[in-house]
């Protein structure tokens, strides 16, 4: 992953992209690509570098949290210094991601992650889509969108895919509460009982 | 190909060995005549759970002591159970209520497989439609207690291996009871001895 | 069957075909736009059968996701508990129990075996040869599914692989029978094949169907067969090595064209090559027991982190990608479901060829909606 990293940095200096640790035993490090420069690093990676197949696109919703830190202070207590541990508490805004797993079939290797993050959850939820780099993100993009609501830009048909088109939520967000009554959807048939309500009080 | 047609006449060559084997061979003709003819299930074929109890009576003799890990690991959760309570209120280690949904339960097995009391086991019976939608397909602690030796006529292998896990668990809790009484007969038994006496009482 | 006058040009008609139609394998709706009898263009609409596993598992604990799996691609149920253990065991870095790991093998292409030759039956379907063909598949797949009854106690929902292993020990005589059922699978795979490869009427409507080039499969996502028929060597078995695939010896077939006629015989070829690893693992499988102690199922918290974990499905590459937070659920619970990424280049297969020819080339893919729509 670091030379993927290197090679990356060298060929685009300008691309804002990070690495991000994945503690687990599987070790699966991943890229964090800034959103203006992923079309650039995706179209560097399958030219350049041969990771040609992107196997799995996923959003990932991360709401708002608090992270605990420790943070090391050294100061002078009655003249020695002293470390102290303090614990730092901090607000991680909201955002959501979409992450890429690419593989090179030419090669035979892989997998490289791509993550890609949104400014926030409600407003700023646009990433640049990668399906004219890959096409094969063309229906998982839209799953993210329908599912996380994550706006892919440049998408060539950007649609709801599994939900249906009045759907209004996004149901895989932590937030999202599903209805007490799943099977209850309005129908046509709703509106002329509600008339006919009207028209009877009415009378 | 030697002639044109002469691959439809070998298909067709096919379908007539299948149609005269058919008269001739098992291997060729294996439609059961259900509901005339039934098929032999094999031992660890599974339908829905039910309730093991030892002995002759269902109250007195059943295993399950409410602990209720079943109902929390039922990935569909479609078990439902309510512990009993004596006229003091306090709880005794029996379900007043256990019932079982078979219209949600998707037959996972995952409720015998977590319960610690060898009391939850997996019926065979598959003949179990209704007329009724919801009411007899929600399973009552009466219809799911089966006894024992039901257990052994459906899976013997499986049910032979509980009976002996039972059995040397009792007669574990009886050596660690005889331990416990003689160190108390002799209270100048080494300490050692009574606390790893102490740790078999705890299965 | 719907039949508008299109919007687009008053020569050309929109049909939507499903989502109910004997040849869709499922509830699978195609907004086509035809010109004479023509494609011009096809619109694949999804989510009949959604149901949001994701979600679903999302909300239980890790071992409960376990029987949700087998509900997605329900033809192939024993891959699909694999793929999720296997993400799981790279996720929390366990071991897999080295009988169990034979057990997996053996289960794994037994379920590749089934669904290649039910692929032959439901492609000979949406032809329209509807009936013989099919039956003799189904018959030879009922073989298999008892023997999945006798060993899971399920024909199809198995629920059967855990976390380091397996759920328990073959049944006395198992391999036994396995073994009696292997031998007497390529004489099965010879009459198939006598019955269908050489007929002429199967040929006209496969050969030159939908042609695909290694380099639009790849572009498109296209695993598992499709992409080998499309000329790719590219196996999963191969290239991760994942299990204990390296101790056997097989070959992996490719197409040249990639045309319905290469996605068919690809097929048949794999169930040779799956014969063939299945009596080298059941020569060598050696004792021991079929989970690994360490493991937790119940109560399984793994340590924090991510993983992707991927294995060769009959249908194609089926993976997972689960994110851990150290809870008893997953946080992030992806399933990469090859059905539905198969069908990316379906509208650019279909569109020029003859509305005929849509189910072929839909069969051929070989989808099915518990998957595609999960």
């Amino acid at each position: 992953m670091n030379d993927v990293l290197e090679a990356i940095r060298t060929a685009l200096p300008q691309a804002i992209v990070e690495l991000v640790n994945n503690p687990g035993p599987s070790a699966q490090h991943s890229l964090l690509v800034g959103r203006k420069d992923a079309r650039a690093v995706a179209e560097f990676l399958r030219d350049s570098l041969g990771f040609d197949f992107c196997s799995n696109v996923s959003g990932v919703d991360w709401p708002p949290r608090k992270v605990k830190e420790t943070v090391l202070n050294t100061e002078m207590v009655d003249g020695v210094e002293k470390e102290i541990k303090t614990t730092v508490e901090r607000d991680v805004p909201g955002y959501l991601e979409a992450v890429y797993h690419l593989y090179s079939i030419r090669n035979k290797t892989g997998p490289v992650t791509l993550r890609v993050r949104t400014g926030d959850r409600d407003a700023d939820v646009s990433v640049h889509s990668l399906t004219p780099v890959w096409k094969s993100a063309d229906f998982q993009e839209r799953e993210a969108f329908d599912l996380f609501g994550i706006r892919f830009d440049g998408h060539p048909d950007l649609r709801r895919i599994l939900m249906w088109e009045e759907f209004a939520d996004h149901p895989m967000r932590k937030d999202y509460m599903a209805p007490d009554d799943f099977e209850y959807e309005p129908t046509p048939h709703d509106k002329i009982l509600a008339k006919v309500k009207a028209r009877t009080e009415a009378a | 190909m030697i002639f044109p047609g002469s691959g439809i006449l070998k298909g067709l060559a096919v379908t007539a060995r299948n149609f005269a084997g058919s008269y001739v061979e098992k291997d060729r003709l294996t439609t059961e005549q259900y509901p005339e003819e039934r098929p032999k299930l094999p031992e660890a074929a599974r339908s829905f759970p039910f309730l093991v109890y030892d002995g002759d009576n269902p109250e007195t003799g059943m295993r399950c002591v409410s602990c209720k890990i079943c109902e929390k690991e039922c990935p569909p959760q479609c078990i439902y159970i309510i512990q009993d309570r004596d006229e003091a209120g306090k709880a005794i280690k029996r379900p007043k209520v256990f019932d079982i949904d078979i219209s949600v339960c998707m037959s996972c097995q995952i409720c015998v497989e977590v319960c610690p009391f060898e009391s939850i086991r997996m019926d065979q019976d598959y003949e179990l439609s209704s007329f009724d939608r919801f009411g007899s397909l929600i399973l009552d602690k009466p219809k799911l207690l089966k006894s024992n030796s039901y257990y052994h006529s459906i899976h013997p292998t499986e049910a032979a291996e509980t009976d002996g896990r039972i059995e040397a668990d009792r007669l574990k809790k009886e050596a660690a009871a005889a331990a416990k009484a003689a160190k108390a007969a002799a209270p100048s038994v080494v300490s050692a001895s009574s606390s790893s006496s102490q740790q078999e009482g705890k299965p | 069957m719907s039949f508008l006058p299109s919007l687009e040009s008053p020569q050309t008609i929109d049909v939507s075909l499903g989502p109910q139609h004997p040849s869709t394998h499922g509830v699978f709706r195609m907004n086509v736009t035809l010109d004479g009898e023509t494609v011009t263009r096809l619109q694949p609409v999804f989510g009949y059968l959604h149901r949001n596993h994701e979600k679903i598992a999302e909300g239980n604990s890790w071992l409960a996701a376990m029987p949700y799996t087998d509900r997605l691609d329900y033809i192939c149920p024993l891959t699909n508990n694999w793929a999720y253990a296997l993400a799981v065991e790279k996720l929390a870095g366990i071991e897999v129990a080295e009988r169990a790991e034979f057990i997996r093998v053996i289960t794994a292409e037994l379920t590749r075996l089934q669904n290649h030759v039910a692929f032959l039956g439901f492609v000979l379907g949406d032809m329209g040869a509807w009936g013989t063909a099919l039956m003799y598949a189904f018959r030879e797949r009922e073989k298999i599914l008892d023997l999945f009854e006798s060993l899971t106690g399920a024909r199809m929902m198995c629920n059967y692989m855990r976390f380091g292993g397996c759920r328990c020990d073959l049944p006395p005589g198992w391999l036994d029978t396995t073994r009696k059922l292997v031998d007497g699978f390529p004489k099965f795979l010879d009459e198939m094949e006598a019955l269908l490869t050489g007929n002429e009427i199967l040929l006209a409507r496969l050969q030159g169907v939908a042609p695909m080039t290694a380099d639009r499969a790849i572009n498109g996502g296209m695993s598992g067969p499709v992409l080998r028929a499309a000329g790719v060597d590219y196996d999963i078995r191969k290239v991760d090595n994942y299990g204990i695939y390296n101790r056997f010896k097989f070959r992996v077939p490719r197409g040249t064209v990639g045309d319905c006629y290469d996605r068919f015989m690809i097929r048949v070829l794999e169930a040779r090559e799956s014969v063939g690893i299945l009596k080298q693992a059941i020569a060598v499988i050696p004792e021991g027991p079929v989970v690994n102690p360490k493991a937790k199922q119940r109560g399984f918290r793994p340590p924090a982190g991510e993983a992707y974990g991927r294995i060769e499905g009959p249908k194609g590459e089926l993976g997972f990608y689960l994110i851990a937070d150290g809870s008893d659920k997953p946080y992030r619970f992806r399933i990469r479901p090859p059905s539905l990424i198969n069908l990316t280049l379906l509208e650019e297969l279909c569109v020029g060829t003859k509305i005929a020819d849509v189910m072929v080339i839909l069969g051929s893919i070989d989808i099915v909606l518990g998957e595609v729509d999960r």
